[in-house]
């Protein structure tokens, strides 16, 4: 693997790690399967990847992808919350609802930013190489979004929220609202996917519209396999995982990428990435059973 | 933990080789972003041109192929990984490639082919002397000669229907290019869309009784799934002529068309001039060559359509079934 294809997953990775907090919050946190994220995450690379091409500053598009990404996930909370859909089928609602949406916000299925300003053009400037720019830019990003999410998983509202998520009849019994927890956690988790959405149209130099398909099973993967590696008790080490996770996933498929050598083809690459996903996630577990004694006593 | 990590990164350790090149040996590492008949046999046709100029697979040229499998999040990867490798040109087939090997390839040059709109991908200032690093083949059809074609099998037609998944990007820049040709040419367009090939049979049943001829892009949701729009022109005699010549093999009409594996032959071609050292900026970009006449007389007949005699002279292929 080469230099440049290392830090490139590294890249991938800290924008995915975003999504991997995302995803964390929704399916840890609030204890809600959000299959919004597919929506989500092209839907912030198209409000971004639009702005950018009308002329706005790359900055206030990506927090202009926020916010879109922000209502889209209410609008999922709110038709489970108000109109009682169950949460798998209110978010299946809204990521399909936002591909036609998506294709409407760009016009056409791809919007390209090849030569437009991005948020990454400061590096740019600073006479940075762009394949340091990307990991480097995206890592402060992740690190300062790590930060605040912890400040609020530990303030009052956050704290409101992890209960309202781990037990609701309790949560409801001491006075929390747990539907607007609901509300305020989704926005929340789809906001962060769109911005790694917004940041991945940027890096990559187009929006596309089947740039979500399979985002929630990488945001999975990340998150769960994370937590195999670190076993998580506190949030900074649950962030921590998703961010671990997220950046192993795409190292798995780099290295998937480069085993031509084993007679493997291109073909085979989601195969390939599949098992050594499944892998690092077995493995802390495997390696437990082998040194640890059974706890039955040796004849 | 960071034991763990470590370690895990260290087991990565075999898959990181560099790159090592004979002096005289040229690399060419090609990217697709989904495995699929006519895109393989584009791929196919690079590597035979390439050949045919001297540049030989495990003899004087080292391959490097990757798939996204319709991932464009790997194929951003795949970009990466390229951009690293550093060969001496990058071929991307299909436009959600070209765009991420264009942006991940700074100073590599980048080849791309089975694109339908370079310009609107931003892939190319121009398609004449484009500059820059970045040149190829474009796969826009001559849908000015399709819908003449469509008028001479169809001579009564005045409205007809296409189907079309508007998520494709080349589909919808043909479809806008497709209202302004039949606009010129005096026809009415109607169309139906599909976001999978599940519903590709519903909607082309939306067009019975509505149009008079079905005329099919080369979008490749509806043509994975092109046997459901046959069938329907077949039970209806509603006469279906379709843009691409591998169609017509399997079930329509006609066909005036190139196929993927002459485009993947003149991509080659560009590819082979920069290997000799031509500057990428100073190739044009190339439209489709080579149109074929293929014809399918059964299917006529099944859609209750009278060929002209003098269409099959003109026919290169003339396939049953």
């Amino acid at each position: 693997m080469s230099q440049i294809a290392f830090l490139g997953a590294i890249e991938v990775g800290l924008v995915f790690a975003l999504v991997a907090f995302g995803v964390f919050l929704s399916f840890r946190i609030l204890d809600f399967p959000d299959l919004t994220v597919d929506g989500s995450f092209p839907l912030g690379g198209a409000v971004c990847a639009t702005l950018i091409t009308f002329g706005w500053n790359p900055w206030l598009a990506t927090l202009a992808a926020i916010t879109a990404g922000a209502m889209a996930g209410s609008v999922t909370a709110w038709l489970n919350v108000r109109l009682k859909i169950l949460h798998l089928l209110a978010s299946i609602l809204t990521m399909m609802a936002l591909y036609s949406i998506n294709l409407r916000i760009m016009g056409k299925p791809n919007v390209a930013l090849l030569g437009e300003p991005t948020v990454l053009s400061v590096f740019d400037t600073l006479g940075v190489k762009y394949y340091y720019a990307a990991p480097i830019g995206f890592a402060i990003v992740v690190t300062a979004v790590a930060g605040l999410l912890l400040f609020f998983l530990k303030s009052e509202l956050g704290l409101a929220m992890r209960a309202a998520g781990a037990n609701p009849h309790m949560a409801k019994a001491q006075g929390i609202n747990t539907g607007f927890m609901i509300i305020v956690g989704m926005a929340l988790s789809n906001g962060l996917v769109a911005l790694a959405g917004a940041l991945f149209a940027q890096s990559t130099g187009n929006a596309d519209i089947t740039m979500g398909v399979g985002v929630i099973l990488v945001g999975l993967a990340s998150v769960i396999g994370g937590e195999a590696l670190l076993t998580p008790r506190t949030i900074l080490l649950a962030l921590l995982g998703c961010i671990i996770g997220s950046i192993l996933y795409r190292l798995a498929v780099a290295a998937a990428l480069n085993t031509d050598f084993l007679g493997l083809q291109a073909q085979d690459l989601n195969l390939i990435t599949a098992a050594l996903v499944a892998m690092a996630i077995v493995l802390p577990t495997a390696k437990r059973a082998v040194f640890k004694p059974t706890g039955r006593p040796q004849a | 933990m960071s034991k763990k990590l470590l370690v895990g990164l260290l087991s990565l350790l075999p898959f990181m080789s560099p790159a090592a090149l004979a002096a005289d040996e040229k690399f060419v590492a090609i990217t697709q972003i989904v495995e699929h008949p006519a895109l393989d046999a584009c791929r196919k046709g690079v590597q035979d041109e390439l050949a045919e100029r001297g540049f030989k697979v495990g003899e004087n040229l080292k391959w490097m192929y990757e798939s996204a499998q319709g991932n464009p999040t790997t194929a951003n990867q795949i970009a990466k990984k390229f951009a690293g490798e550093e060969p001496d040109v990058i071929v991307a087939i299909a436009t959600p490639s070209a765009i991420t090997a264009a942006a991940a390839a700074r100073n590599t040059p980048v080849v791309f082919s089975a694109v339908t709109d370079p310009l609107g991908a931003k892939l190319v200032k121009t398609l004449e002397k484009p500059g820059g690093k970045v040149t190829g083949t474009m796969d826009m059809l001559p849908i000015d000669k399709h819908l003449q074609l469509v008028k001479r099998i169809v001579p009564e037609a005045k409205i007809i229907g296409t189907i079309y998944n508007p998520g494709e990007a080349n589909s919808v820049s043909l479809v806008e290019r497709l209202k302004k040709e039949s606009a010129d040419a005096g026809l009415v367009l109607r169309e139906a869309a599909v976001t999978k090939s599940s519903e590709i049979l519903n909607a082309a049943r939306s067009l019975v009784g509505k149009v008079d001829a079905i005329y099919l892009l080369t979008d490749n949701t509806v043509i994975s799934g092109v046997e459901a729009v046959i069938k329907v022109g077949e039970q209806n005699k509603l006469p279906v002529i379709a843009a691409d010549t591998d169609t017509v093999t399997r079930g329509a009409i006609a066909a005036y068309g190139f196929n993927y594996y002459d485009v993947g032959r003149q991509t080659g071609g560009i590819v082979a001039d920069i290997l000799e050292g031509k500057a990428p900026g100073d190739i044009d970009v190339q439209g489709v060559e080579k149109l074929e006449l293929y014809l399918n007389p059964g299917a006529a007949e099944r859609m209750g359509v009278k060929l002209d005699s003098k269409l099959s002279e003109e026919a290169k292929e003339i396939v049953g079934g």
